[in-house]
């Protein structure tokens, strides 16, 4: 069985790309099962989708804790412990990163001993919003079991809905990185599943009676919320024009799902950059379109090349 | 053809293949794609009929029930504290008699809040009338499905029924799925014969009236139940037609290579399909596992099961649920119909999966493990949690900051 293990944030197109690995195994006459694994969080919060192709029924569920492939779509995500990124890569599996950089360097930073495999980023749009579709692509190459045909129609058949434009530009980067990773093609081995004679005996322990005090769920400080930087999840950053804001001084912020617009004294609006997750919401909503969408990797390229 | 859906989408195809008139619809996580897909589908008129969105499940339920009473086949859906929110109704119109389809995915109830699959949410339905079925795979989704409509439509069961699939581990996830053509789905579910259950405005009807008087009420109740028995034998029949028809066999008791296991995991849900890959491992190391798994919960296979696990040695009972101050419900029902039968296995209770917690092949293992080492010393092992060490660890992290914040001297380490 093929164990493969997508890694991103909302918004760039994981379970997308999980759907067209899964129906390309599909279409190639593998056994399939896709899931994405997914919290109560929107646009930008770290993702992960699941794909197993097996030339027999697939009975097992949920996690993949022993992945033959890990494809991460964005490199931040190796920051972001809940991530989980490299959760049971060994010798045996293969990493497959969408960022820059060379394979050696990221074995050596991430002290790897399998195999590593850089996809070199693409331009801005497809980074943010085709990761997933790209990962699929590299991630079939890997697997040498899947003809560009097959790529292609699982693109067509998961994004019929979308229509032709974006089944076109989505056809054109997962063929770009299926070609980019031509010389790695077949590095992907299927694994078997553990066996029954060699385990290792979960350390189950006898859960302790502890007082209510202490084992309610309960959390005993104020504004917690604010700890939990989801600036960082953002993929798009959103930026007001000031000279276009008519201070209505009350739609973007009132429609901010997540209250990181404040109106200030003066009626114009700022953004909470630390918490802003960029859903784009206040871009599609105020009136005057005041309000851009900017790439997230773009706007801190700018800061940095400012910084003094 | 086989295709790939999620066992939402499988449940949405059921509704759609059985012809559903009427869908009252109320949307919650990880239950709204199947009235997303409906309403998508009754838009483009590839349903005809009607999808209603009710201010709350409690209204969505009574609806349907309504509908249902004047004959028209009604198809709803929800999950977890919705479920609980239609409480009321759910155990009031069963009584009317009248059938249709519920499907619940079923999701971890409150407190803690929590997204992820277990069964407390259905189990609490248990009692209230509706036939349960209970599904392991996308397939058996859509499958179940039409069953439903079959066996809650039968003249002499006429109950609603309420097909379960888990969140995220079916709700979320595809699988390949052989669907039924409209045509054969057709011919096993023809329409709805309702049989004097109408509603015309010149000859009304009072139904679900009051009665005073325990006796009175005794008959309507234990009819009520006499009628879920029946459902039992009516399944059957209804099972082997299908597996006639679509060569897929869902009987009420389902036996994975049980009948020459010395030991047996006892479990509903889609974690099963875990417990049949343990059960794999396990026989290529030479160990005669095997799984039982009652795809009905309502009514209880009780004379299925007792054959199924008659001369069995030890079975481990994994409960995704928790009745709070018992233990594990599935344990103590099976329990119930073993006691004093002759060749009666041990019985070891485990609590897993709660809140979607994984369920790993090593703890299957270990269970079998236990369960050889419980037939040796012809004793089973106190009730056990599926929790490890490593998980009070990051309890604890989490309360060395809670006791931080107030103050207080930290958990114990
Ligand atoms: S919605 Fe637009 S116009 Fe209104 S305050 Fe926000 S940026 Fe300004
Ligand atoms: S500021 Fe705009 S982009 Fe950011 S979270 Fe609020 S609505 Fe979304």
């Amino acid at each position: 069985m093929y164990r493969i293990r997508l890694h991103g944030r909302g918004g760039q197109g994981i379970k997308t790309g999980s759907r067209i690995l899964g129906s390309a195994f599909f279409g190639a006459g593998f056994e399939v099962q896709d899931a994405p694994v997914y919290g109560a969080e929107r646009r930008g919060a770290a993702m992960s989708a699941h794909v197993r192709a097996a030339r027999t029924p697939i009975r097992e569920r949920g996690v993949i804790t022993r992945p033959d492939l890990v494809a991460l779509v964005d490199e931040t995500l190796l920051q972001v412990p809940a991530a989980n990124v490299l959760l049971g890569v060994d010798a045996a599996s293969v990493l497959l990163l969408q960022g820059n950089g060379d394979a050696e360097t990221w074995r050596a930073r991430l002290a790897l001993s399998g195999t590593v495999v850089v996809l070199p980023a693409a331009g801005e749009r497809a980074e943010a919003e085709l990761g997933g579709a790209r990962c699929a692509g590299a991630a079939a190459r890997l697997a040498g079991v899947i003809s560009r045909p097959q790529l292609i129609a699982a693109i067509a058949q998961e994004l019929a809905s979308l229509g032709p434009v974006a089944t076109a530009t989505t056809t054109a980067q997962a063929l770009a990185a299926y070609d980019a990773v031509a010389p790695h093609a077949g590095v992907l081995r299927e694994s078997r599943p553990a066996a029954a004679t060699a385990f290792a005996a979960p350390e189950w322990i006898d859960l302790p009676l502890e007082s209510a005090r202490v084992a309610a769920p309960a959390i005993f400080a104020a504004a917690t919320s604010v700890e939990v930087r989801t600036g960082l999840w953002r993929t798009m950053r959103p930026e007001i024009d000031y000279a276009r804001c008519n201070r209505c001084a009350w739609i973007c912020s009132t429609l901010c799902p997540d209250s990181a617009i404040r109106v200030r004294a003066d009626r114009s609006p700022e953004i909470d950059l630390e918490h802003c997750k960029g859903c784009m919401i206040c871009v599609s909503v105020c009136p005057p379109q005041a309000i851009r969408a900017l790439p997230e990797r773009a706007a801190r390229a700018r800061e940095l090349a400012a910084a003094p | 053809m086989r295709r790939l859906l999620t066992g939402n989408a499988a449940a949405a195809w059921g509704a759609r293949l059985a012809r559903a008139d009427y869908v009252p619809a109320f949307p919650i996580t990880p239950q709204t794609e199947i009235i997303e897909l409906l309403a998508q589908w009754f838009g483009s008129g590839e349903l005809r009929g009607r999808l209603t969105l009710l201010e709350s499940e409690h209204s969505m339920l009574t609806a349907a029930a309504a509908a249902a009473a004047t004959g028209v086949r009604v198809f709803t859906a929800t999950s977890s504290q919705g479920l609980l929110y239609a409480m009321e109704m759910l155990y009031a119109v069963p009584g009317w008699r009248a059938p249709f389809v519920l499907v619940n995915v079923s999701r971890g109830l409150a407190s803690p809040i929590t997204l992820e699959s277990d069964h407390n949410d259905v189990l609490a339905a248990r009692d209230s009338g509706f036939l349960q079925f209970h599904c392991a795979s996308c397939q058996e989704v859509v499958d179940s499905v039409l069953l439903a409509y079959r066996l809650a439509e039968d003249p002499r069961v006429r109950l609603p029924a309420l097909v379960n699939l888990d969140g995220f581990h079916l709700s979320f996830t595809r699988e390949p799925v052989d669907l039924p053509t409209a045509e054969a789905a057709a011919a096993f579910l023809p329409p709805f014969e309702s049989q004097g259950i109408e509603f015309r405005a010149g000859r009304p009807v009072s139904q679900a009236v009051a009665v005073l008087g325990g006796s009175a009420y005794s008959y309507f109740r234990y009819e009520t139940h006499l009628a879920a028995e029946q459902a039992l034998q009516a399944h059957g029949a209804i099972a082997a037609e299908f597996a006639q028809r679509f060569g897929r066999r869902h009987d009420a008791v389902e036996r994975y290579r049980s009948d020459d296991a010395e030991i047996a995991f006892f479990m509903i849900g889609a974690f099963a399909t875990k417990a049949m890959d343990a059960v794999d491992r396990l026989r290529e190391a030479g160990i005669a596992a095997g799984l039982v798994r009652p795809r009905l919960l309502r009514p209880y296979p009780a004379a299925a099961l007792q054959r199924a696990l008659a001369g069995k040695r030890a079975v481990a009972v994994i409960d995704q649920n928790l009745s709070v101050g018992k233990g594990g419900v599935l344990h103590g029902e099976l329990a119930s119909v073993l006691y004093g039968q002759p060749d009666a296995p041990l019985l070891a209770s485990y609590i897993g999966g709660l809140g979607g917690r994984d369920i790993s092949a090593g703890e299957f293992f270990q269970i079998a493990r236990e369960l050889q080492d419980a037939v040796l010393a012809r004793r089973v092992p106190p009730p056990r949690l599926l929790y490890t060490a490593g998980e009070l660890r990051q309890m604890r992290n989490l309360q060395a900051i809670a006791a931080g914040e107030r103050g207080m001297p930290e958990a114990r380490a």
